[in-house]
């Protein structure tokens, strides 16, 4: 730098967001996250988060997954990183415990031998970070999955609308955590969001979250039904206040699954959240996601906006049924140099 | 690293886009014959050659043929031959070959992506992504242009030969608008690309050659200044399209004055990026990113100048520090660069001195912290705080990775600010009330204002400037205009004024004495001098005196004109009002106008009266039009309106002539005030006693004082005055042709628009002379980019 050159003085209380060296440099990682404990619903904070312009969010997302490219090792790598973010996901109405057995079978074998080896990773443990279920199956799931550290999710609260009585969602939530969920994905309900009822829905994900005690509280805004990006960011910062650990796009059930400029909005919530409190909020999309490519372009928008940190399970999951497939013949390929096929790769 | 390395550390890696494809083309070429001349290529007739280097490493990438003044004068043979038949061709048959351009183009945009980032140091996302799309679409479009001449531009046929010269920036794209309009009009071209920058261009001459463009239609010469020159001043060449630096713009216009050749300019800028309290700003960011981190800053419309609102400010520039953290400065060949090199060690050289300077003026400058590759002309993106109006930051256009960043109060003085300068490219307004972007937009002065985003272009869609960023347009329909002329009803040669002797004896009646003074602000004014002039009658005796108007009455004029806010901001409604009603009060004095005419001009009664008749017609017609020669809203593909806003040029001066004195004078008065521009205008030199009677005809009618000044005296010297007024937005001239050269000479101060008849008038009795061929000249075409989605 030439001696020109001198640090302005930012004269700012806005945080910078960790890992803000430049991005060409490698970023260690130290990060401890501390839960967010909430804040005393701020509607002037919230009004001064409502300017989200949707064209201009749809040009950041198009060229922001065309101005990166991952090539190679460094794409395995990823793909390997989408597995360990996944919440590998059944959330059918004909489920059953079997079909929940073998989900949470294939969570704790999500490669196939020869590729871990032929990664050079078969030493390692990479997998999914959670297994997702409804209420009913969380006890399967937990026995299924004991001691290999997966975690279980579990959508409680009326999944997918969210519109049984409030004491009915919340008996739910705590019967999942007896059942031993670690994790609770909750739906608000959209109604809320349209009447712009900011205390109401404070209140409901405020109890939710007290329901959840130790058990980690992801809040599911159906951004599919939201309508707008403004209600997508008006949403996602009440869900932050009222105590979500993570915020979460869809439940897979809307018209509308996830999108890379509803998932911007709310990184951009998330961000906003952090400069304001300093707590770093969890970010899921699911619903759609089903493909290797489409995978990265969500890795590249969390490094991008949010930065390293945010590609860490305790940051960053993908809710997602069949990615994990696709991205197993993705690594075939990339080991084999021949395209792959689905019947090749143990089904869940 | 190995695998579980790459996912400990989660980092994009290099993502080289493969160049074996380019270098092939590279070594199958023979650049010493890269002269692209009536479809044969050639090598320079001197023999001389210049180096083209790959900024990423600074080495040798192919030593061009460097045209010399013959190679020129072969290229214009070459473009007049092919020209009959080209012009003659149907629409359809250019169409044609514009479309199969495109197509071809769309065939090898790879290689022409790969081609146009090696040479110029561009990342190939945006070579590939933005500048090789856009040149296609454009050839594409305008293919539309070729077969729709008839239909949207009747009595309009192309100019002929035309002189092109491109910069270096965006070397194909700047191409494609210059030819694509030029083809689509029956023009034939001879383009000259900028030294650093050749190849795109040589691979664009063979597509041509491929895609049955008929030789001689376009030719491609690479040169340097003395290309460029001979090109400027070749006699054969029918018009001249430049985008570049508004130094060699200025330089252009002055070699150009006088030749009659129709002139676009498109150079430099200072744009504006104004960010209110209630903008989206992590999009204003992004919004940064795009409008002056983009291709390293080196474009012309490039956002340099950031005004955000006090409030926001420290948070905007603590988000913009964040944002450049990120950005990638690499190869440019590496999908993951953001920014590569400047084009050029003087390109650094000069983005350096400025930042420094800058640094010397108080500016704080602030750079993130990353390495620059070892070899290449690199620099990091740079931002500067605390830049006054005054610092060189913000006055001149670096053309480089640099923010110099400003804060604002109210809107009031965001527009003030961002007027604040020179130029007038481009703007952005950041906003999220569509009122208050709405009400901004139009008070910028600026050719392009974007929305909520930034650096948006289109075929479709104009791009120019106001001031001295140069006038012309390039895209759309107001494009088009640039290479088309329609054929204007000549009046006579315009002589010299002579000083011949000056009548004194008395006509015939002994009347009470009138003194015509100057018309100055609403107000009639003594001339500064005090000295007066006589005016003849047709017979040789003396019908009256009028003011000697000087160059201090100019700028008195100028003042009151600048200083007239009203009737530009009137509605159009009100102004057609105002202009009927000047017809009105005119026609109650109609039999007096034509004993005038008749006294100095000898016309006869009948004559006379046809003139002041088709006078008062004329005023009715403006008076008609001023709210209906409208702007337009295009379509560029994207969700996006871009209206194109007619806006009135601002303060204009006219030179009128002596023929049709009293019509000539309305003939160009009225049109110009129908668009809301005010106006000093300079009467016939013989014939000044009509448009002095017109002053109380003038006060009478609810004219707003300033809207228009009239200034009698020499129109040779009144008509310098005003050419080198840097406050007179334009200049009409129907003078003799040395005047008319000489003012088109001055014009550079401020690069005023001048519409000369370089010493020939027209004639104002004619329906060509009236209307759109008038009103065009009047207005400043703005396109205001408004996306929209919720």
């Amino acid at each position: 730098m030439s001696s020109t050159i001198r640090e302005a003085d930012l004269g700012t209380k806005v945080t910078p967001l960790p890992a803000r060296a430049a991005a060409n440099t490698p970023v260690p990682l130290d990060h401890h996250i501390a839960r967010n404990p909430g804040l005393k619903l701020d509607l002037g904070f919230l009004e001064s988060v409502r300017s989200v312009n949707r064209s201009a969010l749809e040009r950041r997302v198009a060229s922001l997954t065309k101005r990166r490219s991952i090539k190679a090792d460094n794409q395995a790598a990823w793909l390997l990183r989408a597995i360990a973010c996944m919440d590998l996901t059944t959330l059918n109405s004909n489920d059953t415990e079997e079909r929940v057995r073998r989900l949470c079978a294939k969570a704790i074998n999500p490669l196939r031998r020869d590729i871990m080896e032929g990664l050079g990773i078969a030493g390692e443990t990479i997998r999914p970070a959670a297994v997702c279920v409804y209420h009913p199956f969380v006890a399967t799931a937990v026995d299924a999955v004991r001691g290999t550290g997966i975690n279980v999710a579990a959508v409680s609260t009326a999944f997918p609308h969210g519109l049984a009585p409030l004491s009915t969602r919340l008996q739910e939530i705590e019967a999942s955590v007896k059942d031993g969920a670690d994790e609770i994905d909750v739906v608000i309900p959209r109604g809320l969001v349209f009447g712009a009822k900011w205390r109401e829905l404070y209140n409901e994900i405020v109890s939710m979250r007290a329901a959840c005690g130790d058990a980690h509280l992801k809040v599911i805004l159906g951004t599919g039904d939201l309508a707008t990006l403004r209600n997508v960011m008006l949403a996602s910062m009440v869900a932050m206040m009222a105590g979500a650990d993570f915020i979460k796009t869809s439940t897979g059930k809307e018209s509308i699954n996830a999108t890379l400029p509803v998932g911007l909005a709310m990184v951009r919530a998330i961000r906003a959240y952090f400069e304001e409190t300093g707590y770093l909020i969890g970010f899921k999309p699911a619903g759609g996601i089903s493909t290797a490519k489409v995978s990265l372009d969500w890795l590249v928008l969390m490094k991008e906006e949010l930065g390293r940190p945010w590609l860490e399970p305790d940051l960053f999951r993908f809710g997602a049924s069949s990615l994990l497939t696709d991205i197993e013949r993705q690594l075939e390929h990339h080991l084999t140099g021949h395209y792959s096929a689905n019947h090749r790769h143990a089904m869940a | 690293m190995n695998i579980l390395e790459r996912y400990h550390a989660m980092e994009y890696g290099p993502a080289p886009e493969a160049r074996n494809e380019a270098d092939a083309w590279l070594a199958a070429r023979d650049f010493g014959k890269a002269l692209f001349i009536g479809g044969d290529w050639k090598a320079a007739g001197g023999g001389k050659t210049f180096d083209t280097s790959e900024p990423s490493s600074g080495k040798l990438l192919a030593k061009v043929s460097d045209a010399n003044a013959a190679d020129i004068d072969a290229a214009v043979a070459a473009a007049t031959k092919a020209l009959p038949k080209w012009s003659a061709s149907t629409g359809y048959q250019r169409a044609k070959v514009l479309y199969a351009i495109g197509r071809a183009m769309q065939r090898h945009q790879r290689l022409f992506a790969v081609l146009e980032t090696i040479d110029n140091g561009k990342p190939i996302r945006e070579s590939r992504d933005i500048d090789v799309p856009l040149a296609i679409r454009h050839f594409i479009h305008h293919a539309g242009w070729a077969q729709a001449l008839d239909r949207d531009f009747p009595g309009h046929k192309g100019v002929g030969v035309v002189g092109q010269i491109i910069p270096w920036n965006f070397p194909l794209l700047m191409l494609a608008w210059k030819i694509a309009p030029a083809l689509a009009a029956g023009c034939t071209v001879v383009l000259k690309p900028a030294e650093f920058t050749p190849l795109t261009a040589i691979l664009f001459a063979e597509i041509c050659e491929r895609a049955g463009v008929p030789k001689g239609v376009v030719n491609i010469v690479q040169g340097g200044p003395e290309a460029g020159a001979a090109i400027v001043n070749h006699p054969g060449i029918q018009k001249i399209a430049f985008t570049g630096s508004s130094e060699v713009g200025k330089i252009i216009r002055k070699a150009t004055a006088g030749s009659g050749k129709k002139l676009s300019l498109e150079l430099g800028g200072k744009s504006a990026f104004i960010v209110f309290e209630d903008a989206d700003l992590d999009s204003a960011v992004e919004g940064l990113v795009d409008g002056i981190w983009f291709n390293q800053g080196q474009v012309c419309c490039a956002g340099s100048r950031l005004l955000v609102q006090e409030g926001i400010a420290d948070a905007l520039i603590a988000k913009v520090k964040v944002r450049m953290s990120r950005l990638r400065v690499g190869s440019p060949l590496d999908k993951n660069t953001d920014i590569g090199p400047l084009v050029d060690l003087t390109q650094i050289d000069r983005v350096k001195g400025l930042i420094a300077e800058g640094a010397r003026q108080g500016a704080v400058c602030w750079q993130p912290d990353a390495t620059l590759p070892s070899s290449g002309y690199y620099h990091l993106p740079t931002l500067a705080t605390g830049v006054s109006p005054a610092n060189i930051l913000a006055q001149e256009e670096v053309f480089g990775p640099v923010l110099a960043t400003m804060t604002f109060r109210n809107t009031e003085e965001a527009i003030e600010l961002a007027n604040n300068t020179r130029y007038g490219l481009a703007a952005s307004v950041w906003s999220e009330n569509v009122n208050l972007a709405l009400h901004v937009a139009p008070q910028l002065k600026a050719g392009v204002v974007w929305v909520n985003g930034t650096n948006m272009f289109d075929a479709a869609c104009g791009f120019g400037g106001y001031r001295e960023s140069g006038f012309g347009r390039e895209g759309g329909r107001e494009g088009m205009f640039e290479y088309l002329a329609a054929k204007l009803p000549l009046g006579p040669v315009i002589k010299p004024a002579t000083s011949s002797a000056q009548p004194v004896e008395q006509a015939d009646g002994v009347a009470i004495d009138r003194t015509a003074k100057l018309f100055i602000g609403g107000k009639q004014v003594r001339p500064d001098g005090n000295y007066s002039i006589a005016v003849a009658t047709a017979k040789g005796k003396l019908a009256g005196e009028v003011g000697l108007g000087n160059r201090k009455d100019i700028r008195d004029a100028v003042s009151a004109a600048r200083a007239c806010k009203s009737w530009p901001e009137a509605t159009a409604y009100n102004r057609s009002q105002v202009l009927y009603y000047l017809a009105e009060n005119l026609s109650g004095r109609a039999s007096e106008f034509a004993a005038r005419l008749t006294e100095l001009t000898g016309s006869n009664a009948k004559a006379a009266r046809d003139e002041v008749e088709l006078s008062i017609e004329r005023l009715f017609l403006y008076a008609g039009l001023a709210d209906k020669f409208e702007g337009r809203v295009h379509q560029p593909p994207a969700r996006a309106v871009t209206l194109a806003l007619h806006e009135p040029v601002g303060v204009v001066g006219i030179v009128a002539p002596d023929n049709q004195p009293l019509l000539g004078f309305i003939s160009l008065v009225a049109p110009a005030l129908a668009m809301g521009n005010t106006v000093i205008a300079v009467p016939s030199e013989r014939y000044p006693l009509l448009a002095t009677d017109l002053y109380q005809v003038i006060e009478y009618s609810d004219v707003p004082a300033g809207a228009i000044n009239i200034i009698t005296g020499r129109s040779a010297e009144l008509a310098g005055v005003l050419a080198k007024h840097d406050d007179v937005d334009g200049l009409w001239l129907f003078t003799d042709a040395e005047t008319c050269a000489k003012a088109e000479a001055d014009s550079i101060g401020n690069l005023k628009r001048v519409w000369s008849g370089n010493g020939r008038s027209l004639d104002w009795a004619s329906e060509e002379a009236t209307g759109d061929a008038l009103l065009r000249r009047a207005i400043e075409v703005k396109n205001v980019w408004v996306p929209y989605g919720d």
